[in-house]
């Protein structure tokens, strides 16, 4: 600064306005720096952030696929109903947390105060049904039973219950065509939780908050098919909330419809068959316990004998599937899950697991068979059979003498098989078993698809248990502590007498082990569905199929998306010769044997019939399980019910009934064409028109 | 001392050669200064229109209602400032206790059934249906005051520094016009003091003084929170650039969604009148006291890093004009200016930024509103016409 002297300038002025612009350009770094950061450093974040902030998401829920029976008959559809529902957010921003609303819609729908606010709380481990166990964001039904009037007083005085929405929704419904529940065959709905939200976030199917999910049955088994996809609109708003514009959006996509194999005709006729032989035997004496029979559950199927295809599955007791929709009752579900409720959601069909009894003969006659005992020599059949000082006696201790095997299965003779069976416990070395034993008995019954879950396309199936030599020593690993602790007391009952043995024997297959297995007693046990694919297997002449529902989906437009074919699983393994003495001695069963009494009259010559009987003793103090399974070309019927009494007492009647239906059989023996439901096999999908709407050919005679 | 007196071109055929002469006006005035401020000011006229033309609320539906304003106050304060240069800052040395006495009066009308109070604050006065925020005029009217009272002595050679009794009576003078801020806009408070602190540098006086005004600013803070004279939610909205959930619904959205707009403009920004936020209106205020957050969002860092570059040169030069000044009284106008610019700038941008509190200042020359639209060219004005003073060698 040469001109300092000159402007009068002090050079401490000079210094002080250098300091000023040092200053000066310190401020405008850090704008710039900041400016840097939020825009370049977390601009992302930010620009997510606007995103978040001016779009609104408008989702229109998709409409679920309709579940169909065979003929194109809706077993579960869509109706629109008025969906009274509360939001917990604004309801949570009211001074009183919205009780005094809540209140005052009570009074308007005509419930209790208390029902409504049980209904809107969120569940947790301590908070009892109801409860809303979806995502708290979520509005809330309260009732899908709201009258017009009641949705528009709701609409009209807004202001009075802020928080509370009346909507037209679609919401599910189980109409039960000529009366067929199937309840647990088609599951039920629920809303979706906020971890499955989570869960499905990534996906292509992401589930949103207000999306019921399929929770059993075949809404579980085909949710990905039924639900379909939510159509989402974004639009673009202002902090108002007014609409600027419209962003991408994904259209919707109704869901598929699913055309199962049941036949709502049959399937009424088979639960109301199941129903009535409970109640008859719950009105039946019971000699052996000196009470009536408890007839506490049961369960029946029919089967397609080439396809494997499901046509009818009944489970008792059972339950209306409408008490899920729009959220259940607290009575409800107690009624459904609680400890005393006898799990009427439970599919004993294929859930229920229990000894076959003498139904299972007809695998030992296989194994016997394969291990080289002649099917036509005779064997004795006494009227009981010792082992190790133990008696093990026939039905009601009778005794036929020497008799083929086919006449064994005839008049389910136990002690021919207990002989055979202990014979081949001796051969596999009895109690100090050979190096790989042939275990044909086993290894039989493992061939005919036992002791693991058949694959029906519906889910939480049960495996059955074969008691072999793995699982006994598996189970005497788990259980030896406790049977070695009970064998150290000082105590002398029965269980402790027992629990010394298998202390130490336990792992060890005993004798009695194997008579018991060989007629399907002891610790075997069988689902309805397993034993009905094994007898449809001997109905079409040796092939194993997995069981299925499903029969095809068909997209909401028409398009057969998916068509399910019938599933072979093997070969039973029996010769055709074997096969074709079953089913003599299975049809011999239906006319002289042990079912003959039931069946009296029946026009087998036109539709021949064959079965086996079964009668399992269950443990403790129950009273015993009734087994029938019965076949003709077509189709396998079985039917189980427990503590019910025998195979052929208990379901016998029921059995012949679904029979005369299905084909159109007098009480008489007499065959009407125009009254059977279902004579052969529906091999054809229903009609589908071109606006893709899946045309029930409906029975004329029912119009 | 050569007093140079501005004179206007009398005769239009000799204009051009009046202007290319060495010794012109148009070789005297600073352009890049100039220059740097109209940019501003036309960036300003557009970033209002983008924040504006979709507030039907409060236009009325005219979409370029703000704009238009924004236009004509524009104009005047141009026209204002090729006043000031005409007439010159020495000449207006006699008119300074005048427009004192006006501003003061103007300051104090706003407290009667004249003024009108916008966002809580008492600061405007409503003249023909036209409002006018006399605190601005204050600003302008503190640096003459001062710089006439501090360099009296120093420019008559009668001093090296300014007086103890000069410094005394500025500060006395500028005391009354922040006394009248002080209660009810912080904001304006603010910039008055720090004017204050850069004249007090600027003018030589002995360090001690500005030390001590800051020591004072700083104890009465202390007294303030300490005394509890300001409420809960005061203290709350101050911090709340620290902390936006401190006052959400308040202070604390407006800073939070400042910070959203200008976030998530990222390098290039969403262009000028694509910003979703400033379309959707999610920024309270958007036209007046946070118009940076719609470059931010708009033009992004290279527009609002343009900003700040704009306003760098602004400063730089009216640094360099302070520093070639031939006087102390022209010296303190321009530090003054410096004083107030930068420290406007950097508060509102700060505060849009999220790292000072939020108080209600505008951004010189992009903001909405008429009297600082004014002010700010006055003091292009004033600085035009202490550069024009200098001796050309300093150039």
């Amino acid at each position: 600064m040469t001109n300092i002297p000159e402007t009068g300038r002090t050079s401490r002025i000079t210094i002080r306005l250098v300091v000023i612009q040092i200053l000066v350009f310190s401020l405008l770094l850090t704008l710039g720096g900041r400016l840097w950061y939020l825009q370049i450093r977390q601009g992302d974040e930010f620009a997510a952030e606007a995103a978040g902030n001016h779009v609104q998401q408008v989702v229109q829920p998709a409409v679920r696929g309709s579940i169909l029976d065979a003929r194109g008959v809706p077993l579960a559809d869509n109706e629109t109903r008025l969906v009274v529902s509360a939001d917990r957010t604004e309801l949570g921003s009211l001074p009183d947390d919205g009780e005094s609303v809540l209140a005052d819609l009570a009074e308007l729908l005509g419930m209790p105060v208390e029902e409504v606010t049980n209904r809107v709380r969120l569940c947790d481990a301590e908070t009892p049904q109801p409860c809303w166990n979806g995502s708290p964001y979520q509005p809330i039904p309260i009732t899908d039973e709201a009258t017009t009037q009641q949705a528009l007083q709701i609409r009209e005085r807004a202001e009075d219950f802020p928080g509370i929405s009346a909507e037209p929704t679609a919401v599910r419904r189980y109409p039960s065509p000529d009366g067929a529940n199937t309840a647990q065959v088609l599951g039920y709905l629920s809303p979706v939780t906020d971890e499955e939200v989570a869960e499905t976030e990534d996906t292509d199917a992401p589930l949103l908050r207000s999306d019921q999910i399929g929770r059993s049955g075949l809404e579980r088994q085909y949710d990905s098919y039924l639900r379909g996809r939510a159509g989402v609109t974004r639009y673009e708003v202002d902090k108002f909330g007014s609409v600027l514009g419209e962003s991408e959006s994904e259209p919707g996509e109704a869901g598929a419809n699913l055309i199962t194999t049941i036949d709502s005709r049959v399937q009424a006729v088979v639960e109301d068959e199941l129903a009535q032989a409970i109640e008859t035997a719950r009105d039946t004496h019971d000699d052996v316990s000196g009470r009536n029979f408890e007839a506490d559950s049961g369960a029946a199927i029919v089967l397609e004998n080439d396809t494997g295809r499901v046509v009818a599955m009944a489970s008792a007791p059972d339950y209306d599937p409408n008490v899920w929709v729009g959220g259940i009752s607290a009575n409800e579900y107690e009624r459904l899950t609680s400890e005393d409720s006898d799990n009427p959601l439970l599919n004993r069909a294929i859930q229920g697991q229990g000894p076959p009894g003498s139904t299972f003969k007809v695998i030992t006659t296989t194994a016997a068979v394969n291990a080289g005992y002649d099917f036509d020599d005779t064997y004795d059949c006494s009227s009981s059979y010792e082992v190790g000082g133990q008696e093990f006696r026939n039905f009601e201790s009778s005794s036929y003498g020497p008799i083929t095997l086919g006449r064994a299965i005839e008049v389910s003779c136990n002690t021919v098989f207990y002989g055979i069976a202990h014979q081949e416990w001796l051969a596999d070395g009895g109690t100090d078993p050979v190096d790989n034993p042939d275990d044909w008995l086993f290894n039989t019954a493992h061939d005919f698809g036992l002791g693991e879950p058949t694959g029906i396309d519906l889910p939480n199936e049960a495996a059955g248990r074969i008691p072999d030599r793995q699982w006994k020593q598996d189970y005497w690993e788990a259980n030896q502590e406790t049977w070695c602790e009970i064998a150290d007391s000082d105590r002398e009952d029965y269980e402790a007498r027992i629990a010394r043995e298998n202390c130490t024997e336990g792992m060890n297959m005993r004798a009695g082990d194997m008579l018991n297995f060989s007629i399907g007693q002891g610790d075997v046990l069988v689902t309805p569905i397993q034993l009905a694919t094994v007898y449809a297997a001997l109905g079409n002449g040796g092939t194993l199929y997995t069981p299925t529902v499903g029969r095809a989906v068909v997209a909401a437009d028409g398009e057969v998306v998916e068509e399910f074919e019938p599933q072979p699983n093997g070969q039973l393994p029996a010769d055709d010769e074997t096969i074709g003495n079953l089913r003599d001695a299975t049809a011999a069963v239906m006319t002289t044997g042990s079912a003959a009494w039931r069946f009296g009259g029946w026009p087998q010559s036109e539709i021949p019939l064959r079965g086996k009987t079964g009668t399992a003793e269950a443990s403790g103090d129950q009273q015993t399980t009734s087994w029938l399974a019965t076949y003709s070309e077509d189709y396998t019927v079985v039917m189980t019910i427990s503590q019910a009494g025998t195979g052929s007492g208990a379901s016998g009647p029921a059995v012949r009934n679904i029979w005369e239906a299905i084909y159109g059989v007098g009480e008489d023996g007499s065959i009407d064409q125009d009254a059977a439901l279902l004579p052969e096999p529906n091999r054809d999908l229903p009609e589908i028109d071109e606006n893709g709407t899946i045309i029930p050919q409906r029975d004329e005679r029912n119009e | 001392m050569s007093v140079h007196t501005l004179t206007l071109p009398a005769q239009r055929g000799n204009a051009w050669r009046r202007l290319s002469a060495r010794d012109s006006v148009a070789r005297r005035v600073d352009w890049v200064l100039l220059l740097a401020a109209a940019a501003l000011s036309l960036l300003g006229l557009l970033l209002i229109y983008s924040a504006t033309r979709n507030r039907t609320e409060i236009t009325d539906g005219d979409p370029r209602y703000f704009l238009i304003r924004q236009v004509i106050n524009l104009a005047v304060g141009v026209a204002l400032a090729l006043g000031v240069m005409w007439l010159g800052h020495h000449r207006l040395r006699g008119a300074v206790p005048l427009f004192f006495a006006f501003s003061m009066g103007a300051m104090l009308l706003v407290f009667t059934p004249l003024g009108t109070e916008i966002n809580g604050q008492r600061a405007w006065l409503s003249v023909a249906g036209y409002t006018l925020q006399p605190g601005e005029f204050a600003k302008v009217a503190i640096i003459l005051g001062m710089a006439l009272i501090l360099a009296a002595q120093v420019d008559a050679g009668d001093s090296e520094q300014p007086a103890s009794r000069a410094i005394w009576q500025s500060l006395a003078l500028a005391a009354a016009p922040l006394a009248v801020v002080v209660i009810d806009d912080m904001g304006m408070a603010m910039v008055l003091s720090v004017i204050v602190l850069g004249i007090l540098l600027a003018s030589g006086a002995p360090l001690r003084w500005s030390l001590g005004l800051i020591l004072a600013g700083v104890a009465a803070a202390v007294l303030v929170w300490t005394l509890g004279v300001l409420d809960q939610y005061q203290l709350d909205r101050f911090a709340a650039f620290t902390d936006p959930s401190r006052d959400p619904s308040g202070v604390g959205y407006n800073v939070n969604q400042a910070r959203i707009a200008i976030g998530s403009g990222g390098l290039n920004g969403t262009g000028l009148f694509n910003g979703t936020q400033t379309t959707g209106q999610f920024v309270p205020e958007q036209h007046t006291d946070f118009i940076f957050t719609v470059a931010g969002e708009e033009l992004g860092f290279l527009g609002a890093g343009g900003i700040i570059v704009l306003i760098g040169l602004i400063l730089w030069r009216a640094l360099r004009i302070a520093r070639g000044a031939t006087d102390l009284y022209s010296t303190i106008i321009a530090a003054g200016i410096v004083a107030w610019l930068a420290f406007q700038s950097f508060e509102n941008i700060g505060m849009a930024l999220g790292i000072m509190p939020v108080a209600g200042v505008p951004l010189p020359f992009l903001s909405y509103g008429g009297t600082a639209m004014f002010v700010s060219w006055i003091a292009i004005g004033l600085l035009q016409s202490v550069s024009m003073k200098r001796p050309l060698s300093a150039a």
